[in-house]
């Protein structure tokens, strides 16, 4: 109760006009921002992947296991978060005993369960069930037990058998695309569908949501190659590289279109809440919002990439670009996923006033704690890497 | 009468129990071994203290406000923390109360210090005030509640009688429902870390008792009562005056019913 006082008192002088009583303070926060940029990395991942199997998309084989792993290292961590910010995390199972079918919330359970089980699991289990096999078969030691137990102990490498994996691969890639349709956009759902809170309430927000999903996990993966490909002493595939690039600007432009139309709706209809929502993007949201999301995460990163393309500047100029902007591009969808959620909050829903959010530094909520969620998926990334090795000399060297 | 069946429990806990039947064989992996006795849980309610003999399908209840009657004295807020144990913080209200001040130029300004549970001061800046009045609010027991559509686990409820409750032992927390209520009426409790809000005194109204508000609201301008009961206050005070809800747009269907309410309300 003391640090409950301690945190809320300042607060009260931080509000500008009238907020109801109990809005003072901020039920979602930076653990909630967390929860969407994660499973939109997973989602966006993931159906970079997808691409990559389904329109065969040969300059880009060498990120499709790359993006799986990157896909199941985050999905690992997503729901941390969610439980973090419980009042009561032992609780969290009635989600799974007793769901309420109503409740958007309550489907998360299941539909991370199905994504989990039956799409990335599986697919990455099908897709390294041979290597997994003949590995096992050279190595020895602590090794070669872990895949031998990995490839649960499978041992068929016949004709038949590969071609009934690779099989399998297409059939869970083409249920798992609209799985990470799901995962993502009943994730804007969340928000979408409180009508209570116009910032949020909008149709678009699961499509808004979902797109800029697909072009964080692009910026990530492209990130995540550009980054271990020097470490391993590759050569960076260019033609790869290129594609990554037309592929992130492509999903940045749909993107952007969207979050446009969005905001000329807004305008244009010019609803009861317009003008509290204004005095907040044009006060306290300004800098995360017109300035961090709009123009250095996602217009600075499109105009570079179109310079690049356009100007046929030489490789390496390139790379520095495409890297600078995945950087960027990451920084924007950060602060999207932030303007939703802590935004959505700041405005009173008696559209008359506006609060503040006060990060605090320790604490289940603060920023230590969503510091280190941020870097496990890092670190289960690199422990995945050793273990399933993406590469493609990996995958040659049994053959 | 059945406790279960007043809650409108049963029906709910069968569908879920097949439900959770069907997932457990499904995806044994999630399954946690052990915890399906929360599914008893329901059964074994008493915390709502209700009388013997109350039958909750032969009331429907609801409120009303009559804005012109109100005092902004904050009786009713200091009664209702008193009575259900409400932390005694500026960030926590079951009930507050607001006050509007229309200025000439068309101005408005709303203020509730600390709810209104001290009362108000009186404005001493040159302010030229044309209108000023009080309006207490509430949860307003919806009866189209997106509080209960959102709450992933059932925890917050509708009963049969037409109340909007919260189910402490299965709240999680997650304050979905903070954000779905249109009102602000609900909070987090900081020390039992579930949602809270107004009950209607439930304990009380279901002995035959009225909520703590209105027992002390020395101007009668909260009226509680039936609303399915063509001789009760409350048909009476509905019939008698000019009605409005708040945000009505939004379709939530309240049933706490303001008298005199001036647009400015929000
Ligand atoms: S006023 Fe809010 S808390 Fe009360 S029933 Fe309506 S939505 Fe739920
Ligand atoms: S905070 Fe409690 S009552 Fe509210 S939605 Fe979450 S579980 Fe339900």
């Amino acid at each position: 109760m003391e640090d409950i006082v301690q945190h809320l008192t300042p607060l009260l002088k931080e509000v500008s006009g009238y907020i109801f009583p109990n809005e003072i303070e901020l039920h979602w926060g930076l653990l909630i921002v967390l929860y969407p940029y994660l499973t939109g990395l997973v989602a966006g991942a993931f159906i970079l992947a997808s691409l990559v199997k389904v329109f065969n998309v040969k300059e880009l084989q060498p990120t499709y296991r790359m993006s799986l792993l990157t896909a199941l290292a985050f999905l690992i961590v997503a729901p941390l978060p969610l439980l973090g910010h419980l009042g009561h995390p032992e609780k969290s199972y009635e989600i799974f005993l007793t769901p309420n079918t109503s409740s958007a919330m309550a489907m998360f359970g299941f539909v991370y369960a199905w994504y989990l089980m039956a799409v990335l699991l599986l697919e990455i289990w099908f897709d390294y069930r041979k290597d997994l096999i003949m590995w096992s078969r050279k190595e020895k030691g602590l090794m070669k037990w872990i895949h031998k137990l990995l490839s649960l102990f499978s041992s068929d490498v016949s004709e038949k058998a590969i071609r009934f994996d690779k099989k399998s691969v297409r059939v869970i890639t083409i249920i798992g695309i609209p799985s990470a349709f799901l995962l993502h956009g009943y994730v804007g759902f969340i928000f979408g569908s409180v009508k209570a809170n116009p910032f949020w309430s909008s149709v678009l927000m699961p499509i808004v949501f979902l797109f800029s999903a697909i072009v964080s996990g692009i910026a990530l993966v492209l990130l995540i190659y550009m980054i271990v490909t020097p470490m391993r002493r590759k050569p960076i595939d260019m033609l790869c590289l290129n594609k990554l690039a037309s592929y992130l600007f492509y999903v940045m432009i749909i993107d952007f279109s969207l979050e446009t139309l969005d905001f000329i709706h807004r305008v244009y209809e010019s609803e009861e809440s317009i003008h509290i929502i204004s005095e907040l993007v044009s006060g306290k949201l300004f800098v995360s919002l017109v300035v961090i999301q709009v123009l250095i995460g996602m217009l600075i990163p499109l105009g570079s990439i179109a310079a690049a393309k356009i100007f046929k500047l030489p490789d390496e100029l390139k790379k520095l670009i495409y890297f600078v902007a995945a950087i960027l591009v990451q920084m924007g969808i950060f602060s999207t996923r932030w303007n939703v959620v802590i935004g959505g909050q700041l405005f009173s829903k008696s559209f008359r006033g506006l609060t503040t959010y006060k990060m605090t530094f320790f604490g289940l909520e603060g920023f230590l704690v969503s510091f280190i969620i941020l870097i496990m998926p890092i670190v289960i990334l690199y422990i995945l890497f050793k273990l399933l090795p993406p590469w493609d000399e990996a995958r040659q060297q049994v053959t | 009468m059945n406790i279960l069946k007043i809650l409108n429990f049963t029906n709910q806990s069968q569908k879920r129990r097949s439900f959770v039947k069907m997932f457990l064989l499904s995806v044994a992996a999630i399954a946690i071994p052990g915890r399906s006795g929360s599914q008893e849980k329901p059964k074994k309610k008493s915390g709502w203290l209700l009388a013997d003999g109350y039958d909750a399908t032969e009331h429907l209840w609801g409120m009303g406000v009559n804005i012109n009657d109100c005092i902004g004295c904050g009786r009713c807020v200091a009664a209702c923390k008193e009575e259900n144990n409400v932390p005694r913080l500026p960030f926590f209200f079951r009930t507050w109360v607001e006050r509007y001040e229309i200025e000439a130029n068309g101005r408005v300004s709303v203020s509730s210090p600390n709810g209104g549970y001290d009362s108000f001061k009186p404005e001493l800046s040159d302010k030229q005030t044309i209108r000023s009045f009080f309006v207490p609010k509430l949860c307003n027991h919806c009866d189209n509640p997106p509080c209960v559509q959102v709450c992933p686990v059932g925890a917050t409820f509708k009963t049969v009688d037409g109340v909007i409750l919260v189910d402490s032992d299965y709240c999680i927390g997650c304050r979905y429902c903070i954000q779905a209520c249109p009102y602000g009426a609900r909070f987090l409790h900081p020390v039992t870390r579930t949602a809270e809000k107004c009950t209607f005194c439930y304990h009380r109204i279901t002995k035959g008792m009225s909520p703590a508000c209105v027992e002390n609201c020395p101007t009668q301008a909260r009226i509680f009562g039936e609303l399915k009961k063509g001789a009760s206050p409350l048909v009476r005070f509905k019939r008698m005056h000019n009605i409005n809800v708040l945000k009505p747009n939004l379709n939530t269907e309240p049933k706490v019913y303001y008298a005199n309410l001036d647009m400015e309300v929000s």
